[in-house]
């Protein structure tokens, strides 16, 4: 029964199929055949989980080929998906917290004449992801890679009608397919040489490849990761994105699509332990990006983008954890994990504030939102709690043995990253002080209200995975459970022991909240955002000019060349074509001119030329 | 024998001379005709010339085809007349622009 | 059986053009007896594929007759795994074709007997091209195909139609006129070395020379590269696709473009293997000019005909890229992207066929927010549009990765180059259609009502095609490879080894399930 792996990805696959082809008729029902769909796969999942549990460490790996997808020459592709420790893991956060977006988007979306569609496409993403992170083979991956993608475009432009929804979805596409070049790259390097795409055989043969095709590989997949993942340089799309209904952001934007890259680098981990430049690359990215993300949190007042920029932020963490090699893959995982759960969480808040606040999304017309939403407070707190690593929640464990492996990688990226952990503490306490304390400075008409059930019970699941999160590394169970995908684990003895770097960590977080509270939570919060700021806050609150940038450097040049090109085809090359044409016209107008019509003008030819002919015959002759 | 020749030589100038400068089509006729007979003329000296007969045979061709060319071209000239009042080359110049 | 196959649309044309004309009833009458005939076309295929033996591959179904035996022409038809698809692509698209045309609104007092009937006349010369396997017989249906669209173009386009169907002519006829002096070059070839003959088959036998080669493979590649289109020689298109009915352009670039890109392989890179690999590394430059500058032409362009005619001049440049790479992956990726291309090409066409129908305007700054109102359409579109852009899962993508993973293998600089194409796909779809179906509805497009039945009708096929084909291309693939190799054989340039041999598949990891 274990090889029944395709179920996983054939519910939510079919509820989107069923939810996009059914009529009207649905529309009363249609949320929750998704819902069930997406329950009905975590289900599955956890059974096959536990199947998995019972097995021996060497064991743990099932194979479900399906189909031959495509073959032809050298070229075999085969269909198959792989349920192994780590896509095992993935499996659940995908649909347990998948599950709860669901649940919570009922609610959400009630009032969405199009809410069908929108859980169709959930539903799709899903299936989407699933077929990612279950994949057996590269080309399978970008299947599903693209599949996020799409779900992802359709779900940022969801609400269409305004022109900045479409706007943000066709960027995040269109900048997800720079990233794709890269792997389909990536994809053509493996064919030529290694005549396969098979994750796994491509793993194995890759160390005894050249150097430099490995460093190819590992940089042209980080290009792809870059992409899903919004990592420096192509990060300008996330916030963006959060054009699109909070569940998304939560569901796709934050807990799982975007985590992708960091799923595809620790899956890829033959590729970077073969190329130490690769690798250096990858934590460079994870370096930059998690500096820049929370350099941009700590800038925005839309809720939703400085949450964005923090996802940024954590996802470079998890960069940076997963290119220091074997010891930081597992810490990758693991962090993304609970930043999966306190993330989805506090998006899900957010939401929830947004729907009280008539879908205001700027935190400086928050304030004083505890005692009206009590339920989204005190989850949105344990969310908060955990992303800056208060002692004992998630986020602390996880964030902590980051910090810890860099530490042990190179003295320099571990003070960065333990930089990031107070900036974020600094921005995380920003945003709680201006969203649920101080002064109310509501606008006129909004009267808050906390959320209906449907919406809150996720939130309290989440809050309470946010909390509980750590005990995955109880007994280093993470590190030996996905130790069959990603190689042994050696441990590096720093020279400090670990205890005193927790505390570092927390001291400097401590830091950090104790700023953000004296700067917004001890004093008043000015109504408008302020316009006599710094360079530094105004470029942070212009994303550090990233959109700026590709704007001159590629979107302008591309469009120019784009209609000059159009031009060019019109007026140079098809011009030209048409124009021979027409001087072949003329040449025979101006010939025409010769025929007047006048017998003696024909006949005064004739005999030229007569005269021409004999006086030719006679020069050859002579 | 010189002399036949110049005589032909001088009847097929005066007759290309005739259709390239005359407009009125019987004359332009006329020359051409003049221009077969001078060079029938030279066909017929050379024949004599040879002492073969295929120059003789060449003349007798010319003057069928002559008599045939006259009939269609007279025919032309006649009906052109009737149509415009008219025998002059000039004004039937239908090919031009 | 070729022969009744390209022979039943002939006959149905002749048929319909007999019918009464005049009023509706007559009309709907030769549209309904046009539709049942490629159904019967359709049918006959089908049944070809059934009963072509794909275990034993080659030419099967031959016809061989002598035709004008002075000249070593024969009627010869046969088909192998590439034109077999072809054939397949046409009859699929023709009834599609019709199905979406019925209401067409053509010009003056037209009758829709004639259109129907030029339409029938074109699958049928259009199957016999893909029959063929005398280089003569090929020939005279090659140039036969382009009356048919000649008169479909000239006679029942939209605006600037005469100007349109006039250089689309001679700028084919050109192209042909060049085959021709080569056809006539390989009649002096064939005859000084012994019979004069056409087949195929002999042609192949044949020893040629290796400047005469160049030369005639010179004359059949510009026909085809014109035909294809290949840049620089595309700038017929657009205007065609812009003045022509959306059925019209559908069987113009679906299948009749098709033709280009069958003929080199059938004829260039079959009778001229040494020229065609002498000319590869020219071929593939301009190749992937095409695959560059068709998407960025689109992407500039605001007319959606232009539009999508431009994306398929982007879309022949990998075409013809993975048939010049010369390796079995890349040639099969060709031959299944040239049926995956009629399928998304022709749902592009149709799809935004109504919409401009509807709205009278062909420029993207005439729509704005149709998707509130014709979600069904923009579904569609959509659909289409993707796959056009090659995303996984829709048919196309499979095609465009076999080309792109082929190519690598022989010039890693120009795959490269070439897959900037799938950026710059994603920007022409996509802007596209955020301009004409998102945002606010703009009043002027309020008028575009959704699809009807009928419309859903042709439209669904393909887009059924394109998912199916998607995830199970394999079926077609095992009709392609067997021709797919033997051409590649034939060019004898062989598929270059994996640099890196790959590890043995260690047992307990790799099979797994257990």
């Amino acid at each position: 029964m274990f090889d029944y792996v395709w179920l996983l990805v054939a519910f939510p696959a079919a509820g989107a199929a069923l939810l996009l082809t059914w009529g009207k008729e649905s529309d009363r029902f249609g949320h929750l055949i998704a819902t069930v769909a997406s329950a009905l796969s975590f289900v599955w999942g956890l059974v096959l989980f536990i199947g998995l549990l019972g097995r021996d460490g060497d064991d743990r790996s099932i194979t479900d080929s399906l189909f031959t997808w495509f073959s032809s020459g050298a070229f075999h592709v085969e269909m198959s998906l792989v349920f192994d420790p780590l896509s095992a893991l993935f499996v659940l956060l995908i649909t347990g917290v998948g599950t709860l977006i669901h649940v919570y988007s009922i609610g959400y979306m009630e009032h969405d004449e199009r809410r069908r569609r929108f859980f169709a496409f959930l539903n799709l993403f899903i299936a989407a992801m699933l077929t990612l992170v279950l994949a057996g083979d590269y080309l399978v991956l970008f299947l599903g890679w693209e599949g996020v993608g799409l779900a992802s475009y359709l779900l940022i432009g969801f609400w269409q009608h305004k022109p900045s929804a479409a706007a943000a979805a066709k960027k995040a596409f269109v900048v997800n397919r720079v990233g794709d070049l890269g792997m389909a790259l990536a994809l053509m390097l493996m064919f030529a040489q290694f005549g396969t795409t098979s994750i796994q055989l491509v793993n194995d043969s890759v160390g005894s490849a050249s150097a430099g095709v490995a460093t190819a590989l590992g940089l042209l997949l980080l290009l792809g990761a870059c992409g899903k993942s919004a990592q420096v340089p192509l990060q300008s799309w996330l916030l963006d994105a959060m054009e699109g209904p909070t569940p998304v952001s939560a569901l796709i934007h934050a807990a799982t699509m975007v985590t992708a890259g960091v799923y595809l680098v620790v899956r890829s981990s033959g590729v970077y332990d073969a190329s130490e430049v690769a690798r250096t690359a990858v934590v460079v990215v994870g370096l930059v990006t998690l500096l820049v993300g929370a350099y941009i949190g700590c800038a925005k007042d839309d809720i939703k983008k400085a949450l964005a920029g923090s996802t940024m932020s954590q996802i470079g963490y998890m960069m940076l954890a997963a290119g220091l090699g074997p010891y930081g893959y597992a810490f990758a995982i693991f962090h993304l994990i609970t930043h999966g759960f306190f993330k989805a969480n506090m998006f899900l808040g957010a939401g929830s504030v947004m729907h009280g606040m008539n879908d205001d999304v700027d935190m400086r017309h928050y304030g004083a939102l505890r005692k009206a939403m009590p339920v989204t407070f005190a989850t949105f707190g344990l969310g908060y709690l955990a992303i800056i690593g208060f002692p004992g929640f998630s986020g602390f464990f996880s964030k902590d043995k980051i910090i810890e492996a860099a530490l042990g990688e190179n003295l320099w990226v571990g003070l960065a990253a333990l930089l990031g952990a107070g900036v974020t503490a600094f921005y995380m306490t920003r945003l709680m002080a201006m969203t649920f304390f101080g002064e109310k400075r509501w606008r006129d008409e909004v009267h808050p209200h906390e959320s209906p059930r449907v919406m809150t019970i996720p939130l309290i699941v989440l809050a309470a995975a946010s909390v509980l999160g750590g005990l995955l590394l109880l007994g280093d169970w993470i590190t030996d459970w996905l130790e069959p995908v990603v190689g042994h684990t050696e441990h590096h003895e720093l020279a400090v022991p670990p205890i005193v770097i927790s505390l570092i960590v927390t001291a400097v977080v401590a830091v950090g909240v104790a700023v953000g509270w004296f700067t917004y939570g001890a004093r008043a919060v000015d109504d408008t955002a302020p316009t006599k700021v710094s360079p530094f806050t105004r470029a942070g609150r212009a994303d550090l000019y990233g959109d700026a940038i590709n704007d001159v450097v590629v979107v302008r040049p591309t469009m120019a060349l784009a209609r000059g090109l159009e031009w060019f085809d019109r007026r140079g090359l098809d011009a030209f074509a048409v124009g021979v044409g027409s001087r072949l016209g003329e040449l025979a107008q101006g010939l025409r001119r010769s025929q007047t019509g006048y017998v003696r003008t024909y006949a005064l030819g004739i005999f030229i030329g007569a005269l021409v002919l004999t006086l030719a015959l006679m020069a050859v002759t002579f | 024998m010189n002399e036949y020749l110049a005589l032909s030589m001088i009847l097929f100038t005066i007759g290309a001379v005739g259709v390239l400068v005359r407009r009125n089509a019987i004359i332009v006729f006329m020359c051409v005709e003049l221009m077969l007979n001078a060079t029938n003329l030279a066909l017929v000296s050379f024949s004599r010339q040879h002492g073969n007969l295929d120059g003789q045979l060449a003349a007798f061709f010319v003057m069928v085809v002559a008599a045939a060319e006259v009939v269609v071209g007279l025919a032309i000239i006649v009906s052109i007349h009737r149509a415009r009042r008219s025998v002059s080359v000039d004004d039937a110049h239908l090919l031009n622009l | 059986m070729l022969t009744l196959l390209a022979a039943t649309p002939l006959v149905g044309a002749l048929l319909v053009t007999l019918l009464p004309r005049g009023d509706a009833a007559a009309q709907r009458r030769a549209k309904y007896v046009a539709f049942a005939v490629s159904i019967v076309a359709l049918g006959l295929s089908l049944g070809l594929l059934a009963g072509y033996d794909v275990e034993s591959g080659g030419y099967q179904f031959t016809v061989q007759e002598d035709w004008i035996g002075q000249l070593g022409a024969h009627y010869a038809l046969g088909v192998n795994g590439i034109g077999l698809t072809l054939i397949l692509l046409t009859s699929i698209l023709t009834p599609i074709v019709i199905l979406a045309s019925f209401n067409d609104v053509l010009p003056g007092r037209r009758s829709a007997n004639s259109y129907f009937a030029w339409m029938l006349v074109l699958e049928g010369l259009a199957l016999g091209v893909f029959a063929a396997t005398d280089v003569f017989l090929f020939y005279v249906l090659f140039e036969a195909t382009l009356v048919p669209i000649y008169f479909l173009i000239g006679s029942y386009g939209g605006e600037g139609r005469q100007r349109a169907a006039v250089k689309f002519f001679i700028y084919n006829l050109l192209g042909g006129l060049l085959m021709l002096a080569s056809v006539v070059g390989l009649y002096v070839v064939s005859r000084d070395a012994g019979e004069p003959s056409y087949l195929l088959s002999d042609l192949m036998a044949l020893d040629i020379d290796g400047t005469t080669e160049k030369l005639l493979f010179v004359g059949f590649f510009a026909a085809f590269a014109i035909k294809a289109p290949l840049w620089p020689l595309h700038t017929w298109l657009p205007d065609a696709a812009k003045s022509a009915t959306p059925g019209t352009s559908v069987l113009m670039v679906s299948v009749i473009d098709k033709v280009g890109t069958f003929g080199m392989i059938r004829w260039c890179l079959e009778i001229f293997p040494n020229a065609s690999e002498w000319a590869s590394p020219v071929v593939m430059v301009l190749a992937v000019i095409s695959i560059v500058y068709g998407a960025l032409a689109a992407i500039g362009s605001d007319d959606i005909r232009r539009l999508i005619a431009y994306t398929s001049v982007s879309h022949f440049g990998f075409i013809i890229l993975g048939i010049f790479a010369f390796t079995t992956t890349s040639t099969a990726g060709s031959v299944l992207y040239m049926f995956n291309h009629g399928l998304s090409t022709a749902a592009l066409f149709l799809v935004t066929g109504v919409m401009i129908a509807r709205r009278g305007s062909a420029s993207i700054g005439a729509f704005g927010g149709v998707q509130k109102i014709a979600p069904v359409l923009s579904g569609v579109l959509l659909v289409a549009g993707l796959s056009s852009l090659s995303l996984p899962g829709l048919a196309p993508f499979v095609s465009e990765f076999m080309v792109l993973a082929g190519t690598f293998t022989r010039s890693i600089p120009l795959a490269t180059i070439a897959t900037l194409g799938i950026v710059l796909a994603a920007l022409y779809i996509l802007i596209m259609y955020q301009r004409t179906m998102t945002g606010p509805l703009q009043p002027q497009s309020a008028v575009v009502t959704d699809l009807d039945a009928r419309e859903v009708g042709a439209l669904a096929p393909t887009l059924v095609l394109i998912i199916g084909l998607g995830f199970f291309p394999q079926p077609l693939l095992d009709v392609i490879n067997p021709a797919a190799d033997r051409v590649v054989e034939r060019v004898g340039v062989g598929d270059p080894p994996p640099e890196t041999g790959v590890a043995p598949p260690s047992d307990d990891d790799h099979e797994g399930g257990h």
